[in-house]
């Protein structure tokens, strides 16, 4: 293939040659246009990791003197191109990046999530001037605390005015994040920790606007910014970590199969997002690629992995007329397709439906830091308005006065520590969990993977790669069968024909090899006809009927050969399963695929309580019952077929090659091989949670003993600004210890 | 005591010119990718990859 870098527009034969490649035609629905009249496209990258991929994409597109901008985000895993409206062809940029082994999807940035990054840049700048006006105001602050009585009331109120004037259009600015909130969830009748937040930041700054207008002692304009600076940082932490899970949900779904290659009456090919999709259009699926729509095949014949569909093993072999299913994998031959279903009525419907009523069955899971909320609020308002009354009626102070402690309470409770108790656990958590390869997708997945008592796992694709693995050892075969076999197996994609081939990968390659889908591999070599393929093909009567994988050789009319294939299971399978059950985590395994396949895996890697032939149906009713009986279930599978069993467990884990609507529903998905991420999640789970607590503990002790001084009125502003730092600082530090401690490799 | 009527605003005007230079810094989009950024320091070339021109920004 020739330098995709050095091709220009113009070169007209290149670029359809190229176009080959991505099997898209120019992805038109993608691109919009900007108002300096360039065109712009966004598409996600995969396999982006390093400076070096970044550099190798950016430099792969260096060529094009037409781009004005070709720029990676290695945070996003996002390239942006923008040109000249109608100057380039993307595809040609396309293509370059693909061909340096990167996958490339196209998406449409105004779908996806820019309303989440406005409002966290709004956060980002609002912690900014907080964060200006804290350090400034401070700095007046200390200056009147040093000061003390030396220091002349002239002065002092100058200060005091100054602070006014940087912390006032402070709290108008930085505060709105709460008052929007707190103004939402006061006329919807709740209460929310944004309430006490207002009325604190409020009330304290107008009590001391008014303290400074009348000459007074006390200002509390630093207590409000700071409370507003601290409370900004968790508020950004916590909006960062919900962004973050859901952007790699949407990364993730967006590299499967968000488009389909469309083709028209005159044959022209056109790529469309599915959701433009309708019954009755044919689709062009190429080999390898995801099937993206449930439909009837009008053209082509091959054979179809329904892995990730049933949990099968054995791929399917399709033809003109037959029924396919979005989500499975297309082996063998291109396949035109016939748009018979969408939404409602495909299976992928069907499991929808099965997954909303799982999801109505698991109830509202409440964050912790809601329950917490839910508790605190009221306690901190009826102090408050307490302590006013308290010092209003019966100690018999004037109303501003009175008003002026019960506001040093509400500014003292203010919950900066408890609400950076969550955040920074979190943020800590899955930084921690990122450099694992395991991405959280629910930002309250870990709370609720805390205690979990039993480990479900589905067999294909979970607790074995998915992969094929030979039963025989090379020495134990006729050689000059194994070459042959091999060498005819290396003409095929076939999986069973490609785990032929790798165990021999060496053995000189056979031309001339023909492919009959459903049946194997058939050549003339040395003047007899050679047939590689299934045993019903080969003439072999079956032997039994769990024989699974296997392939037989036939030279002329003589058998030479059978060799059989099984499914790897994950090299650590084992000790992850004897490593929780030593936990005291029961562990189960519920499988679609057939008793024989189901009772080997089972026995290899040591669970005792197997199921097998389970309909999704059936895997939810199983966990269900589980729950009812008072078990935290943490579901750990890959197949449409569990993705409704996802739903229904308490969490739930996925590994990366899992189906779209599997990765979209679990809590988690790991990116490696090992299965020791669902350790690793158990255990992060576990120490954070722990975390959470002491940090909530941090938050109450320090309130406990605040809040005494400031109801008898002692908490100066000083005091509260001290308390208010060291609790924050102190939550902070004791998150961070999650960095420290044992990575599982 | 007539040095803090210099000093105030002085002090003022310095912490105002760094706020603005770091909203002005999330606004151009450089706090968009700080995992890029760290990485970008290790390209060894001048060749620059093609950056957006600053007055076609948004």
């Amino acid at each position: 293939m020739n330098k995709p870098t050095h091709i220009k527009p113009a070169d007209k034969e290149a670029s359809t040659s190229q176009k080959a490649l991505w099997g898209f035609a120019a992805p038109d629905h993608y691109i919009f246009h900007d108002s300096q009249g360039d065109d712009v496209l966004h598409l996600m990258v995969g396999g982006m990791k390093c400076a070096g991929c970044m550099r190798n994409i950016e430099g792969s597109l260096a060529g094009f003197d037409e781009l004005k901008e070709a720029r990676v985000n290695l945070s996003t895993q996002r390239l942006i191109l923008r040109w000249k409206r109608d100057s380039f062809d993307p595809v040609l940029a396309i293509n370059a990046v693909i061909e340096k082994g990167f996958q490339l999807a196209p998406f449409d940035p105004e779908a996806l999530s820019s309303e989440a990054k406005a409002e966290n840049k709004t956060l980002l700048i609002a912690m900014a001037v907080a964060g200006f006006a804290t350090a400034n105001v401070m700095m007046l602050s200390v200056a009147v605390w040093a000061g003390g009585s030396s220091m002349s009331h002239e002065t002092r109120a100058l200060f005091h005015w100054l602070s006014a004037l940087i912390a006032l259009p402070t709290i108008m600015f930085s505060g709105r994040v709460f008052f929007r909130s707190g103004l939402n969830a006061i006329m919807a009748g709740r209460l929310n920790m944004d309430v006490p937040i207002s009325l604190a930041v409020i009330l304290a700054s107008g009590m001391s606007l008014y303290e400074t207008s009348t000459g007074g002692d006390h200002a509390y304009f630093d207590a409000a910014v700071s409370l507003l600076f601290f409370l900004l940082i968790g508020r950004y932490l916590d909006h960062q970590a919900r962004t973050k899970a859901r952007s790699q949900g949407e990364h993730l779904l967006a590299l499967q199969a968000m488009s389909a290659t469309v083709i028209g009456e005159n044959g022209e090919q056109q790529t469309m997002p599915l959701h433009l999709i309708t019954p009755g259009m044919v689709v062009l699926v190429a080999v390898g690629e995801k099937i993206p729509v449930d439909g009837m095949v009008v053209d082509g014949a091959s054979e179809v992995d329904n892995a990730l569909v049933t949990g099968e093993s054995q791929p399917i072999f399709v033809e003109k007329d037959s029924f396919v299913y979005a989500g499975t994998l297309n082996l063998l031959k291109p396949l035109r397709i016939e748009v018979k279903a969408v939404g409602e009525e495909t299976l992928l419907g069907e499991i929808a439906r099965l997954m909303e009523a799982a999801e109505q069955g698991r109830g509202v899971f409440v964050r912790i830091a809601d329950r917490v909320a839910g508790l605190y609020a009221p306690v901190v308002h009826t102090l408050g308005l307490l302590t006013f009354l308290g010092w209003w009626l019966v100690m018999g102070v004037v109303w501003q006065e009175a008003l002026l402690y019960a506001t040093a309470v509400l500014i003292i409770t203010c919950p900066c520590a408890l609400a950076l108790a969550v955040p920074v656990v979190q943020v800590v958590a899955s930084g921690r969990l990122m450099r694992g390869g395991i991405l959280l997708k629910s930002a309250d997945a870990l709370e609720r993977a805390r205690n979990i008592d039993l480990v479900v796992f589905d067999k294909t694709g979970t607790l074995t790669l998915g992969r094929l693995k030979p039963l025989f050892k090379a020495n134990e075969v006729d050689d000059a069968a194994l070459h042959l076999a091999s060498g005819m197996a290396a003409n095929s994609v076939h999986p069973l024909a490609k785990a032929l081939h790798a165990t021999s990968p060496y053995s000189p390659v056979i031309d001339n090899v023909e492919e009959i889908a459903g049946k194997g591999l058939l050549a003339v070599v040395g003047g007899a006809e050679v047939r590689l393929g299934s045993a019903k093909w080969c003439g072999v009567a079956q032997t039994s009927d769990d024989s699974g994988a296997e392939i037989w050789l036939k030279r002329g009319d003589k058998l030479l050969e059978r060799f059989s294939f099984s499914d790897t299971i994950r090299s650590d399978a084992k000790q992850v399963v004897e490593g929780l059950q030593a936990q005291g985590i029961k562990v189960a395994l519920l499988s679609g695929d057939r008793k024989h396949a189901v009772e080997s895996v089972a026995g290899d890697v040591g669970i005792a309580d197997y199921y097998f032939d389970m309909l999704p149906q059936d895997k939810v009713a199983w966990i269900e019952d589980k729950k009812q009986d008072g078990a935290k279930v943490l579901m750990v599978g890959d197949g449409l077929n569990d993705a409704p069993a996802l739903t229904a467990a308490t969490a739930s884990l996925s590994p990366v090659t899992a189906a779209d609507i599997s990765l979209v529903t679990a809590d988690m998905v790991f990116q490696r091989q090992s299965l020791n991420a669902v350790l690793e999640v158990l255990e992060v789970a576990k120490r954070s949670n722990g975390l959470v607590w002491q940090n909530f503990g941090l938050a109450f002790t320090y309130n406990i003993i605040a809040i005494p001084l400031a109801v008898v009125g002692f908490a100066t502003p000083l005091v509260a600004a001290i308390a208010m730092s060291t609790s924050s600082i102190l939550v902070i530090l004791n998150a961070l210890r999650l960095k420290v401690g044992r990575e599982l490799a | 005591m007539s040095a803090i009527l210099f000093l105030i605003p002085a002090a003022l005007a310095l912490g105002f010119v760094a706020l603005l230079a770091f909203v002005w810094a999330t606004k151009s989009g450089q706090y968009d990718d700080l995992d890029g950024a760290a990485n970008r320091v290790l390209f060894d070339d001048d060749e620059a990859p093609k950056d957006p021109p600053q007055k076609n920004k948004k």
